[in-house]
């Protein structure tokens, strides 16, 4: 007894250090690469260009995103496999404010209705347009709607027991059906094109260096904020909770958990880390279109959390930058070879690296074989 | 051109001569049509104003041979050849079609023409004076001479014509009509002709009746002209209350076969739902195995259909033949590979297998576009596939969505019949209930998960030629069905055959009837959504298994 108490211990330190370790990286390599985009000269040999800072805020934005899917199937063992749908909703929220700021710069010069509506000869904006002209209105519905959708699915799934493979499917689904939706124009959201145009934000223009500079800056706080609280949540009691309901859902019943209450609520705080990342995400890539809610664009993100390793979060971090970089990398060489890439991805990480890459650092390093074998394994919990 | 249009004028006249004089000779050899040899020699020569008369003449002699001739006479593409004295129905295309001399057996053979030897044909002129008269000969022709369809659909055709003379045809052909159907639809058009004539009101009244319920575009256009204000406006309130009448009875049936019309269409949509879950229900249903490249298999299934027609371009009609049993083999074999060399190893991982088969699907679809380009690719649909049936003026079926509605029976029925009767069959089911008892039994396991394996994959690909039937071929086919199929297996129950039939057509009706209402794609999301919100409440589907086999 006392020895898992000790071993609770430790595991506790050690994740402070991961947290310690993973901020400061974070931080370090965000300030650099922003000083020298701000700092040094164009032609400097160090220098930065803005065009690689929105990239890397766009891979931050997937780390995060690839975090938010972590959070829940390596740790509680639900595989969502429409988390893009909640990136995508947040997307949009964000993407209707920015809508609003164009104000009468669009192509039409109306004032109140984006161009798209212009062009569908509407002649008022629909409901659930009114009020995201306001940044505080539309940073609440960037939570609350992805986060209301989660609690209504994540209520209905759960409390009924539905579990595994089946729920994967009813995310994909849910995903889907919400791409048909948003691609319709009477939906309301721009259609097939989307919404894009940004013009600026609370004020300042988006093409601005300082302004891409400051996104990034954000995004990276953003990501150390839920990669810190996620530790936390995971390490506390409730966290312990999550992990029993992974290795066993009925013995953790029957211990007298409300196991569905801990998924709902887990679900739901995963698809806010969803949303707010697509929230960061369109003001950096400068748009947002239904192209989002595609079932593979999901199961992407699944395989960055594969390929990183799951049940550790800084796996799915890194797992999800590798393969964005890499995504980024081979479309622009051989445009074709990415689609084989992935899919070659997905059956050699299944089969040969069940643990990702993470598993592999694991394995090699003696030291941290302890705790973080209980934690990447996701087989039964020995005692 | 000019020289030879002379030349072959000397030509025509000198044939001229001798056939006038064969004519005479068997003049009173009856209805034999190289009667018409003269009058038609004059045919080719004739104005047009002498051709007017001419008309007639051929009428009477030639019967229900000349018909072709006239048609195209009629469409204005009746050429003729004047060294053979044949005619032909020359297309845009320069494909042509004999249509006199009546070919000796079945359906004449279409010729296809070079330019310069289409030119060489003698185009002969209509005029306006020309077609009225000829489409009230044939219609004479078809209505006294044809066989009770063709009868049936010559009056119907008058109906939307309706002058004093077809009138006086239609009373005509009315005296010596004896099927039954033929004379309703003659009865129909004296009525409507009688309803606007200066009859007096008892006997227009009387004919209205006859009117009832008929679904002729005509009729309905006629009685809603006489209601509307602006139209014919019928003054005599008791006429116009059995008009009424009869527009009501009209409406209810219109009602109810566009009611059979959406049933159909939602059956066929069942249909397509079932072919494409069908190789589900085995892999996933019995096997309990996710295999997201599910959908591929229907693509290979469709694109191998595509190859078997580009192998062997002459045969169309057979190829559908080939395709069935090459679209087998093919997607089983490579279901065969998959289950192999990716699945076996994830046995009892449902969500790795998950990724794994996606990542296989993302790899064949690759495939697929890089060997035959992205873009859709197009199967052609042999002859008797195309096409509708006509049931009435209001319903048409179209043949493809019957085969394919009865295709899919077929294969379900196939597949029940393998599942329940044959010993494969019992193995499969002995390895899903309970897989180390059956190895205990002596069942090799492996061969069977891969049999399996293979039957699902192979009816997926059985499906894809079903459905390169229906909608384009191209790389992302399956991509378009995966979730459907899920779906409709999950919604039926897994792990039951006839869950899987009765999700499917329910699915593809309640889908189809939604559609008028809020559009295709809303249909849709709420079909899922309503699926979605149906597994919250009966997690394992319409018809759940039970006992021991369900855990």
């Amino acid at each position: 007894m006392t020895s898992l108490l000790d071993k609770l211990g430790d595991m506790r330190s050690a994740t402070s250090g991961t947290i310690t370790l993973f901020v400061v990286v974070l931080f370090v390599s965000t300030t650099l690469a922003s000083l020298s985009n701000l700092l040094l000269p164009e032609d400097s040999a160090f220098h930065v260009s803005t065009y690689t800072i929105t990239l890397l805020g766009k891979y931050l934005c997937y780390a995060m995103l690839a975090l938010a899917v972590d959070v829940i199937w390596g740790y509680c063992g639900i595989l969502s496999l429409g988390h893009g749908a909640f990136f995508a909703l947040g997307g949009y929220a964000m993407g209707m404010y920015l809508m609003r700021q164009i104000g009468d710069r669009g192509v039409y010069g109306n004032p109140e209705l984006p161009d798209f509506m212009v062009f569908l000869n509407w002649d008022s904006l629909p409901w659930f347009w009114l009020g995201m002209d306001q940044f505080w209105f539309a940073m609440l519905m960037v939570l609350l709607v992805p986060g209301l959708l989660a609690f209504v699915f994540g209520w209905l799934a759960f409390r009924s027991r539905v579990t595994g493979v089946y729920l994967s499917i009813m995310t994909q689904a849910l995903t889907y059906a919400l791409m048909l939706a948003f691609f319709r124009n009477e939906t309301g959201f721009g259609g097939n094109n989307g919404l894009t145009d940004f013009k600026d934000i609370l004020g300042v223009s988006l093409t601005e260096d300082s302004t891409r500079v400051t996104l990034f800056m954000i995004t990276a706080a953003m990501l150390a904020l839920v990669f810190a609280t996620s530790r936390y949540i995971l390490d506390s009691r409730m966290g312990r909770v999550i992990i029993a309901v992974r290795d066993s859902e009925a013995r953790a019943r029957f211990l007298g958990y409300r196991t569905q209450d801990y998924k709902v609520w887990l679900f739901v705080y995963s698809a806010l880390i969803a949303a707010m990342a697509g929230a960061l995400y369109v003001p950096q890539v400068g748009i947002i279109n239904p192209g989002e809610f595609s079932p593979i664009n999901s199961i992407e993100i699944v395989v960055w959390v594969a390929i990183g390793g799951r049940g550790t979060l800084y796996g799915a971090v890194i797992g999800a930058i590798l393969v964005s970089y890499a995504k980024t990398r081979f479309t622009a060489l051989i445009p074709e070879s990415w689609i084989f890439m992935l899919g070659a991805l997905f059956v050699i990480v299944t089969i040969f690296l069940p643990k990702g890459l993470v598993g592999i650092l694991q394995s090699r390093l003696p030291g941290s074989s302890g705790g973080g074998k209980g934690k990447a394994n996701l087989g039964r919990v020995s005692s | 051109m000019k020289h030879l249009s002379i030349t072959s004028v000397l030509v025509w006249i000198a044939m001229a001569f001798a056939s006038v004089s064969q004519a005479q000779a068997q003049s009173q050899a009856g209805s034999d049509t190289s009667d018409l040899g003269p009058l038609l020699v004059r045919l080719v020569d004739a104005s047009l104003s002498e051709a007017v008369e001419l008309i007639p003449q051929l009428e009477t002699q030639g019967g229900r041979g000349i018909l072709p001739l006239f048609t195209a006479m009629f469409d204005n593409s009746l050429a003729v050849d004047p060294d053979s004295m044949t005619f032909y129905r020359l297309a845009e295309d320069n494909s042509a079609r004999p249509v006199y001399p009546p070919a000796d057996a079945g359906d004449s053979a279409e010729l296809q023409l070079s330019a310069a030897e289409a030119d060489e044909l003698e185009r002969i002129r209509v005029s306006n004076r020309l077609r009225v008269l000829l489409r009230d000969a044939i219609a004479r022709i078809r209505l006294f001479e044809g066989d009770a369809d063709e009868r049936s659909i010559a009056a119907a055709e008058l109906l939307s014509q309706l002058g004093e003379d077809t009138v006086l045809l239609l009373r005509e052909a009315l005296a010596s009509e004896e099927d039954a159907e033929v004379r309703e639809v003659l009865e129909v058009g004296i009525a409507m002709n009688v309803l606007v004539s200066d009859a007096p009101d008892e006997e227009r009244l009387q004919v209205v009746p006859t009117l009832h319920g008929r679904l002729e575009a005509p009729v309905r256009n006629l009685l809603n002209s006489l209601l509307d204000p602006n139209g014919r406006n019928e003054q005599n309130p008791e006429v116009r209350a059995a008009i009424e009448e009869a527009n009501a009875a009209i409406d209810t049936r219109i009602r109810f076969y566009g009611f059979i019309e959406e049933l159909f269409y939602g059956l066929s949509l069942g249909s397509v739902l079932l072919l494409a879950a069908i190789g589900l229900a085995v892999t996933f249903g019995v096997m309990g195995v996710i295999n997201m490249a599910h959908g591929e298999m229907l693509m290979l299934g469709a694109y191998t259909t595509y190859v078997v027609q580009l192998v062997m371009p002459g045969f169309i009609t057979y190829s559908l033949w080939v395709a069935i049993p090459a679209a087998f083999l093919v997607s089983a074999s490579v279901g065969i590979l998959i289950q192999r060399y990716v699945i076996r190893y994830l046995h009892g991982r449902p969500l790795e297998t998950l990724l794994a088969t996606f990542g296989i699907s993302l790899i064949l679809q690759q495939t697929v576009r890089t060997i035959f380009s992205p873009l859709n690719r197009m199967v052609v649909s042999p002859e008797w596939m195309s096409g509708t049936i006509q049931i009435n003026p209001v319903l048409a079926i179209t043949n493809n969505r019957l085969f394919i509605l009865i295709f899919s029976l077929i294969v379900f029925f196939a597949l029940l019949m393998i599942l329940r009767k044959t010993s494969l069959g019992l193995q499969v089911r002995a390895v899903s209930q309970n897989r180390n008892m059956a190895k205990a039994m002596g069942i090799r396991t492996d061969r069977v998960d891969a049999l399996t394996f293979g039957l699902g994959s192979g009816i997926a690909g059985i499906a894809g030629v079903a459905l390169s039937q229906l909608t384009n071929v191209g790389p992302n086919l399956g991509q378009s069905y995966i979730i459907d199929s899920f779906m409709v297996v999950v919604f039926g129950g897994v792990g039951n055959l006839f869950g899987t039939l009765v999700g499917a057509f329910s699915l593809g009706v309640s889908n189809k009837f939604l559609e008028p209402a809020v559009g295709a794609v809303l249909a849709k999301i709420i079909t899922l959504v309503f699926i979605i919100v149906f597994i919250q409440f009966r997690p394992k589907g319409l018809f759940p298994q039970k006992g021991r086999a369900a855990e």
